[in-house]
């Protein structure tokens, strides 16, 4: 079913409310931006939202409770969740290097989850 | 107790010593050493460096800078290992109690207490979070509030939930990443609360952080009355009007355990108000000439204590300027600057750093309109004469605006104030 609705550009800091026509296959720009930069952005948040995602993860043993991670490419908006839970039952063994691949193929994404933070080991005290 | 003879008083002389170890003062301390100084010390009371980026695990640090979108842990690794590489002295979990006119630093840590001399100062300290008490939030004092930032580190860094149910008063950025944050683990976010008719943050974040999520946003509302006996219990929301006074009967009761603060940032000035540097009422941050200097020779201020920055990379550029004086500074000793102009802020405009120029020629200037708007002219002006005009298409007050102003060698014998000011088309 086309539907309207509004889509916020994220561009600028105008924020140009954009008003389009779509059903997930077809779009059409009914009106509301100030320029073109607006009409991609508005196509890809009505045709394929994705978002970064970025979390973090439990480390055993670091010098740091948690690693905080992202995922290796946007992840579809619907996804996030599905994502989000599989981060949440994860533990990773200190020591963690940032860049290092923490989920392979998380939630059947194709997109991996890899760490941004180095967490060495804890002291022994 | 400790007997007065155990203090031990350790003696350091360097070229650089930085006081503040978060984005700023590693950007200062590495264009420092790229600059001249062969001797850079930087100083911090935490236990890490970095300052609040290891806590801003969101992305979209450094684009401007290196094209790349990192998060905050990423964006300070990237300076550590710069500082790292490039040998500079690093003293963490050390404290700065003072420091005076000729710069000698004292500082303590557990290793005793320290005497720094240093031939150039700068300060990189940063800056802290407006609390209830900044804005007089009336009721009960429940646990259960916090500011923004302080539930970020819970949560990103020491794995604790600050809460369950959870209110947001103020739509700046730290705020509704943290909505978005919440959420993620789990919380129920129940709004944000913001006093003016527009966020305070940029639109992406709205977008992503709030509207993606379906949490309700309420302009022109604040909140009037905190209700809880031990644990935060309720808050009253209530509309205000164009002149932000409450309008009575509009207050609604929202049932929450959790209330964030996100009022805006202070810059954490103590160590140079003690000294007598010169503070700008509206910026918070020291005065500053073109050179990053204070009003105290040898002495340049960087970050968000010289003036709260949108983002890294703009901060960090600015950091790298006052590094480098500051290096400059510590390997040929300039006599005292002389103030040719007075840079002031004109119609529309919050505020412009720096405040002083000292030589003619080409200055950077940052600079806050006081409201969103489109289509306007940002002019600079000495007396009658304009020595900038530009055409900006959209100006807002969340985004800090840089020029780029030559100025001439004729204000040097006026000694007039220049004025920066937005003219409509």
């Amino acid at each position: 079913m086309i539907a309207e609705r509004n889509i916020t550009c994220i561009i600028c800091p105008i924020g140009c409310k954009i008003l389009v026509k779509t059903d997930g296959i077809q779009f059409e720009i009914v009106g509301g931006n100030k320029c073109k930069r607006g009409i991609e952005y508005a196509r890809s948040e009505a045709l394929d939202p994705r978002r970064m995602l970025t979390t973090s993860v439990l480390v055993n043993d670091g010098e740091w409770p948690l690693a905080s991670v992202k995922s290796s490419k946007p992840v579809p908006k619907e996804k996030l969740f599905s994502v989000l839970k599989e981060v949440g039952v994860t533990a990773v063994k200190a020591p963690v290097k940032s860049g290092q691949t923490i989920i392979k193929n998380a939630a059947n994404t194709g997109i991996d989850i890899v760490a941004t933070k180095t967490v060495l080991t804890k002291e022994a005290n | 107790m400790v007997k007065p003879e155990v203090i031990k008083v350790i003696d350091y002389m360097v070229d650089v010593a930085i006081i503040g170890g978060g984005p700023a003062g590693l950007a200062a301390a590495v264009s420092a050493h790229e600059h001249g100084a062969k001797s850079v010390l930087v100083i911090d009371r935490n236990s890490w460096l970095g300052g609040i980026l290891p806590q801003c695990i969101h992305d979209g640090f450094g684009v401007e800078e290196t094209g790349a979108s990192m998060t905050g842990p990423e964006y300070a690794e990237m300076y550590i290992e710069m500082a790292e590489k490039q040998g500079i002295d690093i003293m963490k979990e050390t404290m700065v109690l003072q420091f005076d006119k000729k710069r000698e630093i004292v500082a303590v840590n557990k290793k005793g207490l320290h005497k720094i001399k240093a031939s150039a100062i700068v300060l990189a300290m940063g800056c802290r979070e407006k609390t209830r008490w900044n804005v007089m939030i009336p009721g009960d004092r429940p646990s259960g509030i916090y500011t923004a930032g302080v539930a970020q580190a819970f949560i990103n860094l020491y794995n604790i939930m600050p809460g369950r149910n959870v209110i947001i008063l103020g739509s700046g950025d730290v705020g509704l990443i943290m909505a978005r944050r919440l959420k993620f683990e789990g919380a129920n976010v129940l709004g944000v609360v913001e006093i003016l008719p527009y966020a305070s943050g940029l639109p992406r974040n709205v977008v992503q952080c709030l509207e993606d999520y379906d949490i309700p946003l309420f302009l022109n509302h604040t909140i009037t009355c905190i209700d809880g006996k031990e644990r935060l219990e309720q808050v009253t929301i209530a509309q205000v009007d164009g002149e932000m006074n409450i309008i009575s009967g509009t207050e609604k009761k929202i049932e929450s355990d959790t209330l964030l603060l996100s009022l805006g940032l202070i810059p954490e000035n103590e160590l140079a108000r003690t000294i007598g540097i010169e503070i700008d009422n509206i910026t918070g941050g020291p005065t500053v000439n073109q050179y990053l200097e204070t009003t105290l020779s040898g002495v340049f201020a960087c970050g968000n204590c010289l003036q709260v920055y949108d983002t890294v990379d703009v901060l960090s550029a600015d950091a790298k300027n006052a590094g480098k004086n500051a290096g400059k500074n510590s390997a040929i000793q300039k006599k005292d600057k002389k103030i040719i102009a007075k840079i002031v802020p004109g119609k529309g405009v919050r505020y412009v750093v720096p405040q002083i120029i000292s030589e003619p020629g080409k200055v950077h200037l940052t600079l806050r309109v006081e409201k969103p708007g489109e289509s306007s002219v940002l002019h600079v002006v000495a007396g009658d004469k304009e020595i900038l005009k530009k055409r900006l298409a959209w100006v807002n007050p969340a985004n800090m605006i840089g020029v780029d102003v030559d100025i001439p060698h004729d204000i040097t014998a006026s000694t007039q104030n220049l004025e920066v000011m937005l003219g409509d088309r």
